[in-house]
C-alpha cells in the first residue's frame, strides 16, 4: 500500500466520523460550527442562501436610500436614514457568517455585481410615494421578519447569531412603516388614497418574498431537513397573512385581496392567486428596477476601488514603518 | 476548506482567498464588546477594516449603533488560535466524569446552611 | 411635576437633549437667539442632507454605516437648533425646515458644496468638523442654557466627526498617488469656503455671551489644521477665499437644487402630517 493510498484511507473515515458527527448534531437540534465537517452540499446551500440574505439587504437599501433626501418631515428623514444605515449592518452581519464558510466578501460582492447572483427580487420594483416607504416597512419588512424569527434557531451556529442580532435591530422598521401608514390613513384624503395604493401595490410582491409554493420549492425539502428553514414556504406565507389581516384593520385600510379566508380544516390563512409568472420575469431581470439596481451597486463598488486600495496601501507603509522602527 | 472567520466563538483562520487577491480588499477583524462596566467582552462579528485604527472604529459605527458596549476590543482574525476541531475529545472529554469538581456532587451536606 | 418642571430639569448640560424635550419648553428665545440657533440648525441640516446621499453609495459598507452615524448626529442637532429657534415665532422644526424660502436660510457655503468624490467628502467633512468642534466647545458656556445644552450634547459627536475625518485625510494622502491627488484636488476646491465660517456678523454682538465669536475660534482652528495637514504632509491650499454671505441668506447656487429636493413632498401637501 502506498503512502497516498493510506492518506486517503484515513481521510475516508474521517469524513465518516464527521458526517456521523453531523447528522448527530443536526437530529439532536444543535449546532454545526464553521470549522466542523459539514457535507459539501450544506456549505454549499448555505453560502447561497446567507449570500443571497445579504446581498437583499444591501441592494434593499437603495430603493428607500432614495427618499432620505424627500423624507417629509425632519423625523422621518432621521428615522428612515437610520433604517437604510441598519440595513447596511445587517448585509455586514450576514456577510460574516457567510465568510466563514469559505467564500470572502469580496468574491461574494464580485458576484453580485457580476449578476451571477440573486437577491430578493421585491427590490426591483420602485418605490413611487412615500406611502411605499410605509408599505415597505410595514409588509415587507414584515414577511423578513416572519422569515428570518425562525432563522434564529438555524441549524448553522454564525447564521442562526447574525439572525438573531438582525431580528433585535429590525423590530423597529416595520413599526415605523406602519406608523407612515397610520399617519397617513388618518391624512388628508389625498393621503390616505396614497396609502391604500402603496398597499395595493405592495401586497401581492411581499406573499411572494416567501419563495414560490411549496410543490415548485425542491430545495426547501433539503433546507429543512438540515433544519436550516424550520417552516416550508406555505406556512410562513399563511401566517403572515394572518397577521396581516388583522394590522390592516388597524390602519383602516384594506388588503387587495378578496380571497382571504382563514380555512379551519387545515388551520391556515388562505390568499387568492399570485402572478408567480411576474414573479419569475422579475427574477430573471425584466423587474422595472432591476438594471438600475445593479448598476448602482456597481457603481458604488467601482467608484470605491480607490479608496480601499489607498486606505490598505496606507496600512502596509504604516506596518513597514513600524517594523522598521522595531 | 474549513476556517474562516467567524460570526461564532469557534475561533478563526481568514478565509483564504488565493494568492490573486486583490489589494483593495480590507483584512477581516473579530470584535468584542463590554456591554457595562463589570463584564466581560463579547465576541460580537467581525468587519473588515484597512487597519487596527480603522477597524475599532468600524466596531463602534457597527455594533454600538444602540448602546451595545462602554469598551471594544478587535483582533485581527488571522490572529485567533483554536482549538482543533478534530481534537475535541482528548481536548474536552477530561472533565466528563469529574463530577466532584461541583458542589452538586456532594449530596449528604445538603440543607446545611451557608454552606 | 408640570411638564415645564419635566423638561426644564432635562436642560442641562450633558444631559442627552432631544428636540422633543426642546418643543415641551416654556421658555421662548429672544428673537436674536433664535436667529443664531438658525445659523447652527442650517449647517448642520444641509450638511446631514449631503451626507445622506452617500448612503448605499459609500466606498464600502463599513463606510455606508459611518456615514449614516455623522449624518444622524448632524440632523439631530439641525432638529434641535430648529426646534428651539422655532419657539421664538410658534413654529416647529419642520416649519422652519421644510416652509422657508432659500433666502430665509442661514447655512454657510461650505455646507452647501457638492459631495464629489469621496475624497472631497473628506475635505469638506475636515474642515466642518474642526469647526463645529470647536465652536460647541465653546458654545457649552454660552449664557443661555438651552444653546448651551445643545452643544454639550454636539461637541462629543462632533469629536467623533473631527477623528473619522481625519483618519481618512491621512489615508487618501498618503495611500496612493491616485488619493493623494484627489485628496489635494478636494481640499482645494473646499479651502474657498473656510473664511465665511469666521466671519463675524452683527448679530453676534448684539448676543454678548450667549453666542460664540466666529473670528474667536480661528487660530485654534488653523492650528489644529496645521496638524494634521503636517502628519499628513499636505499644504494649506492655496486659493482666495470666496465671498460668503450664508448668515444673510446670500447663498450658492447649489442651495436651491438642495431645498428643491428636500421640501419637494412636503410642499407638495401643505398642512398635512407625516
Amino acid at each position: 500500500m502506498t503512502t497516498t493510498a493510506i492518506d486517503a484511507g484515513s481521510r475516508v473515515d474521517e469524513d465518516t466520523a464527521g458526517e456521523q458527527l453531523f447528522n448527530e448534531l443536526i437530529a439532536q437540534d444543535s449546532r454545526i460550527e464553521p470549522r466542523d465537517w459539514m457535507p459539501a452540499d450544506y456549505r454549499k446551500a448555505l453560502t447561497r442562501q446567507i449570500s443571497q440574505h445579504a446581498h437583499s439587504e444591501i441592494i434593499g437599501m437603495q430603493p428607500e436610500a432614495n427618499w432620505i433626501t424627500r423624507a417629509p418631515s425632519l423625523k422621518r428623514k432621521a428615522v428612515l436614514m437610520a433604517k437604510v444605515q441598519d440595513e447596511a449592518g445587517h448585509g455586514l452581519y450576514l456577510y460574516s457568517a457567510a465568510e466563514t464558510l469559505g467564500t470572502p466578501r469580496d468574491k461574494m460582492t464580485e458576484d453580485l455585481i457580476a449578476g451571477k447572483a440573486r437577491y430578493s427580487s421585491i427590490f426591483n420594483y420602485p418605490v413611487r410615494t412615500w406611502a411605499d416607504i410605509g408599505a415597505i416597512g410595514w409588509l415587507v419588512d414584515g414577511a423578513a421578519i416572519c422569515n428570518q424569527v425562525p432563522l434564529c434557531r438555524a441549524s448553522y451556529g454564525p447564521y442562526g447569531r447574525a439572525m438573531v442580532r438582525v431580528c433585535k435591530e429590525e423590530s423597529f422598521h416595520q413599526r415605523q412603516g406602519f406608523e407612515i401608514l397610520l399617519e397617513l390613513a388618518n391624512g388628508t384624503p389625498e393621503q390616505r388614497a396614497m396609502a391604500q395604493d402603496a398597499v395595493n401595490r405592495w401586497y401581492a410582491p411581499s406573499l411572494m418574498m416567501f419563495g414560490p409554493p411549496d410543490e415548485d420549492s425542491p430545495n426547501s425539502q433539503k433546507s429543512m431537513e438540515w433544519k436550516i428553514k424550520r417552516f416550508s414556504n406555505d406556512e410562513l406565507r399563511s401566517r403572515f397573512v394572518g397577521m396581516m389581516v388583522e394590522q390592516v384593520k388597524v390602519l383602516g385600510l384594506e388588503l387587495p385581496d378578496a380571497e382571504i379566508r382563514y380555512n379551519d380544516e387545515t388551520g391556515r390563512w388562505e390568499h387568492g392567486p399570485l402572478d408567480w409568472n411576474e414573479f419569475k420575469e422579475v427574477l430573471a431581470g425584466r423587474g422595472p428596477c432591476n438594471a438600475q439596481r445593479m448598476e448602482r451597486r456597481r457603481e458604488a463598488h467601482e467608484d470605491g476601488a480607490w479608496v480601499r486600495e489607498a486606505a490598505a496601501a496606507y496600512a502596509e507603509k504604516q506596518a513597514a514603518k513600524y517594523a522598521q522602527a522595531a | 476548506m474549513t476556517g474562516g472567520s467567524t460570526t461564532g466563538d469557534d475561533g478563526a483562520k481568514a478565509p483564504s482567498s488565493g494568492p490573486q487577491e486583490p489589494r483593495e480588499a480590507w483584512p477581516l477583524w473579530e470584535v468584542f464588546v463590554r456591554s457595562s462596566r463589570g463584564l466581560s467582552h463579547v465576541h460580537a462579528g467581525s468587519l473588515h477594516a484597512p487597519d487596527a485604527q480603522m477597524a475599532v472604529r468600524n466596531a463602534r459605527d457597527l455594533y454600538t449603533r444602540r448602546n451595545e458596549g462602554v469598551s471594544l476590543w478587535v483582533v485581527p482574525a488571522t490572529s485567533i488560535v483554536t482549538s482543533d476541531p478534530d481534537a475535541k475529545d482528548q481536548f474536552f472529554e477530561s472533565p466528563q466524569g469529574k463530577d466532584y469538581r461541583h458542589a452538586t456532587y456532594y449530596t449528604k451536606s445538603e440543607g446545611v446552611k451557608h454552606l | 411635576m408640570s411638564e415645564a418642571n419635566a423638561s426644564a430639569t432635562r436642560i442641562t448640560p450633558g444631559n442627552a437633549l432631544r428636540p422633543e424635550d426642546i418643543a415641551l419648553l416654556e421658555t421662548k428665545p429672544a428673537d436674536a437667539v433664535a436667529q443664531y440657533a438658525l445659523w447652527l440648525g442650517d449647517d448642520a441640516l444641509i450638511l446631514a442632507q449631503r451626507l445622506g446621499w452617500w448612503i448605499s453609495r459609500a466606498p464600502e459598507l463599513e463606510e455606508d454605516v459611518a456615514l449614516g452615524n455623522i449624518a444622524l448626529d448632524q440632523i439631530g442637532h439641525a432638529r434641535s437648533f430648529l426646534t428651539y429657534a422655532g419657539r421664538a415665532w410658534d413654529k416647529t422644526e419642520d416649519d422652519l425646515a421644510y416652509f422657508r424660502r432659500e433666502p430665509e436660510f442661514r447655512s454657510v457655503h461650505l455646507v452647501e458644496q457638492p459631495n464629489g468624490d469621496f475624497a472631497r467628502t473628506i475635505a469638506r467633512q475636515f474642515v466642518v468638523a474642526l469647526y463645529q468642534w470647536e465652536l460647541y466647545s465653546r458654545l457649552v458656556d454660552s449664557s443661555d442654557p438651552t444653546l448651551a445644552a445643545i452643544a454639550a450634547k454636539a461637541v462629543k459627536e462632533v469629536d467623533y466627526h473631527r477623528d473619522h475625518s481625519i483618519q481618512w485625510t491621512l489615508r487618501l494622502a498618503q495611500g496612493t498617488d491616485e488619493s493623494r491627488r484627489r485628496m489635494i484636488a478636494g481640499l482645494k476646491l473646499t479651502w474657498p469656503y473656510v473664511e465665511e465660517l469666521f466671519t463675524d456678523h452683527p448679530l453676534v454682538n448684539e448676543l454678548g455671551d450667549i453666542a460664540v465669536r466666529p473670528s474667536s475660534l480661528r487660530s485654534s482652528f488653523d492650528e489644529a489644521v496645521k496638524l494634521v495637514l503636517d502628519e499628513a504632509d499636505l499644504e494649506l491650499p492655496d486659493v482666495p477665499g470666496a465671498i460668503g454671505g450664508g448668515r444673510q441668506g446670500l447663498h450658492s447656487e447649489h442651495l436651491g437644487y438642495i431645498l428643491a429636493e428636500l421640501q419637494v413632498l412636503a410642499r407638495e401637501y401643505p398642512g398635512a402630517s407625516w
